[in-house]
């Protein structure tokens, strides 16, 4: 089977809307294909990954955990846009550690999270072949 | 040229629906190839054969039943996102012991492989959504 480059970009919040339970769950499936996979947070997007996530009072279902099995699914490019997390008053630590276990460096373990600009990040999207919006 | 076709939202609601419809047919009509139109988030929402607009309006289901008799398009709705909708066919209605099926003529419930599958097969994939 031919290998692509698959991005996905997340652009929305966590809760209120169903697009980023729904983009994860379509990660997770990919992660079977043996693609090339990134992931972008963006925008509003760049909350799906905050620590300390809490939907009890919404009533609706707290998929955050699921980020951390990534690593294990091999998906381990994900970048965010720094410009996105500042204009929310954000910071790197506001995130969710999110790590893998590099198989080609005697299984260290490896930050997956990289913070990037919205300039490398056009880069980036210019790389991919097949580039999933949600 | 081939295509694969994400539409990620619902009819009437959002453009994204028609615009998809419209690309899709537009495609086919240039001698394009369309490998498979996905389904996804409310975008299942298309495949319901009991939806009733008023007459002078447009039956988005149904005019893409008729798209896909007629060139033979493969229209998939994603069965974790139609099940939570309520999108169900003949199978997945008596597998969940429900009273009836909804799926217009000519769409097919099936996995998000088939998304992922039409990612690879494609030469462009394109999303309409939000």
């Amino acid at each position: 089977m031919a290998t692509k480059k698959f991005l996905y970009i997340n652009r929305k919040a966590p809760h209120g809307s169903i697009y980023a339970q729904e983009s994860l769950e379509v990660v997770l499936i990919a992660a079977a294909f043996e693609q090339d996979v990134s992931l972008a947070f963006v925008d509003d997007g760049v909350y799906q990954l905050m620590q300390n996530q809490d939907t009890a009072a919404l009533g609706s279902k707290n998929f955050s955990p699921t980020y951390r099995a990534l690593g294990d699914y091999e998906v381990n490019k994900i970048y965010v846009e720094q410009e996105s997390l500042e204009l929310r008053g954000l910071a790197k630590d506001d995130l969710m550690p999110l790590v893998y276990e590099d198989e080609d460096d005697d299984w260290a373990e490896k930050d997956s999270i990289h913070v990037v600009s919205s300039a490398e990040l056009a880069e980036i999207i210019e790389q991919q072949d097949v580039i999933l919006n949600f | 040229m081939k295509f694969g076709i994400l539409v990620n939202e619902g009819p009437y609601t959002h453009q994204a629906s028609d615009t998809a419809y419209h690309f899709t047919a537009a495609a086919l009509r240039a001698g394009h190839e369309i490998v498979r139109v996905f389904f996804y988030h409310d975008g299942v929402n298309n495949g319901t054969r009991l939806s009733v607009p008023p007459q002078d309006d447009r039956n988005i289901s149904e005019r893409w039943s008729e798209l896909a008799k007629a060139h033979d398009v493969e229209l998939i709705l994603c069965v974790a996102a139609a099940q939570r909708r309520g999108l169900l066919d003949e199978d997945e209605a008596r597998r969940a012991g429900k009273d009836s099926d909804n799926m217009a003529p000519g769409f097919q419930i099936s996995g998000l492989g088939q998304l992922i599958d039409a990612g690879i097969q494609a030469e462009r994939l394109i999303v309409f959504g939000d």
